[in-house]
């Protein structure tokens, strides 16, 4: 077998991989970034889970420090 | 932390958030030193220089079938007990399944020409592996067809358990039927086949791509909590609204 005849193949498979590879890891990347984008807006919209901590915690807490 | 804790969305996140940069960094080493090995792996006695396609093929060939088990088990978790997090698991490892199969067909096909002299034939591993591509992209079009995503789910989580039928005509198809593609020779009764100087490398990348898969998983499903949520927001924001 002749390594320098199957280059092409070689190449051509890691570069298949490397393009999978990189479309997987920029697609979970972006899509971070867009949900964290969205929550965020929510949330400076006011809109939050019951769940979530109340946004008047942190100046609650100053206000006690200063108290 | 106890794994049952990771049941609840905000301490799976927690837990996400810690573990993906730890995880990704490890992926980044395991996959520089097989890199390495595998270049430095000998040519085989019979395919030449393309063994080195092997190491990628063959990988992705695992981890294909690996993201359907991964995804049938999750469906085990939305038709028994209807956890949330057994729906997020699943939808999580569709693409990335998905993503792995076309990788390992693509691959298959680039060593198939320098040696059987074909990019394809329809024999039955190379069929019943295109089956599992076709079975990702259903699974990942019922999941965009309905809107509920626990709807959604439980129709997945039916289609997976039935696509799961594939894998092991996938693993023994070689056995059962005449094929072009090779019988196994990693795992199989008698021991591998594979010299050493091949064997460890292969492993070596099959490590890296198994580290890839769960490093995107547990990315994939911090996303698609956050989705969720998303979805919650906007829901309570419209009902506010009307």
């Amino acid at each position: 077998m002749n390594a320098v005849n199957h280059m092409g193949f070689i190449v051509a498979s890691y570069a298949a991989a490397v393009a999978v590879v990189g479309v997987l890891i920029a697609w979970v990347s972006l899509d971070y970034r867009t949900q964290r984008l969205r929550l965020a807006d929510l949330e400076m919209r006011g809109v939050t889970r019951r769940s979530a901590p109340a946004r008047s915690e942190p100046a609650l807490d100053k206000a006690k420090e200063k108290a | 932390m106890a794994i049952a804790d990771l049941a609840n969305p905000t301490r799976f996140l927690k837990f996400a958030n810690r573990t993906i940069p730890w995880l990704g960094g490890l992926t980044v080493l395991v996959f520089a030193y097989g890199i390495d090995q595998a270049m430095l792996a000998p040519d085989d006695y019979q395919q030449g220089a393309t063994v080195k396609i092997m190491f990628l093929h063959v990988p992705s060939a695992w981890l294909g079938m690996l993201g359907w088990g991964v995804m049938s088990v999750a469906a085990l978790g939305t038709l028994v007990w209807r956890h949330p997090l057994a729906d997020v698991a699943a939808k999580a490892a569709a693409p990335i399944g998905a993503a792995f199969t076309l990788l390992c067909l693509v691959t298959g096909s680039l060593w198939g020409r320098p040696e059987w002299g074909t990019y394809w034939v329809w024999d039955a591993r190379l069929t019943s592996e295109l089956v599992l591509l076709l079975l990702y992209l259903g699974v990942i079009a019922l999941w965009r067809t309905v809107e509920e995503p626990s709807r959604a789910a439980r129709a997945a989580a039916i289609l997976t358990l039935v696509g799961a039928i594939d894998l092991p005509i996938i693993k023994f198809s070689v056995d059962w039927w005449n094929t072009l593609h090779q019988g196994a020779s990693v795992f199989r009764v008698g021991g591998s086949t594979i010299d050493t100087s091949i064997l460890v490398p292969l492993f070596i990348m099959a490590a890296a791509f198994t580290l890839l898969f769960f490093t995107l998983h547990l990315a994939a499903m911090r996303n698609e909590i956050l989705r969720r949520r998303v979805r919650t927001l906007r829901l309570m924001q419209a009902s506010a609204v009307s």
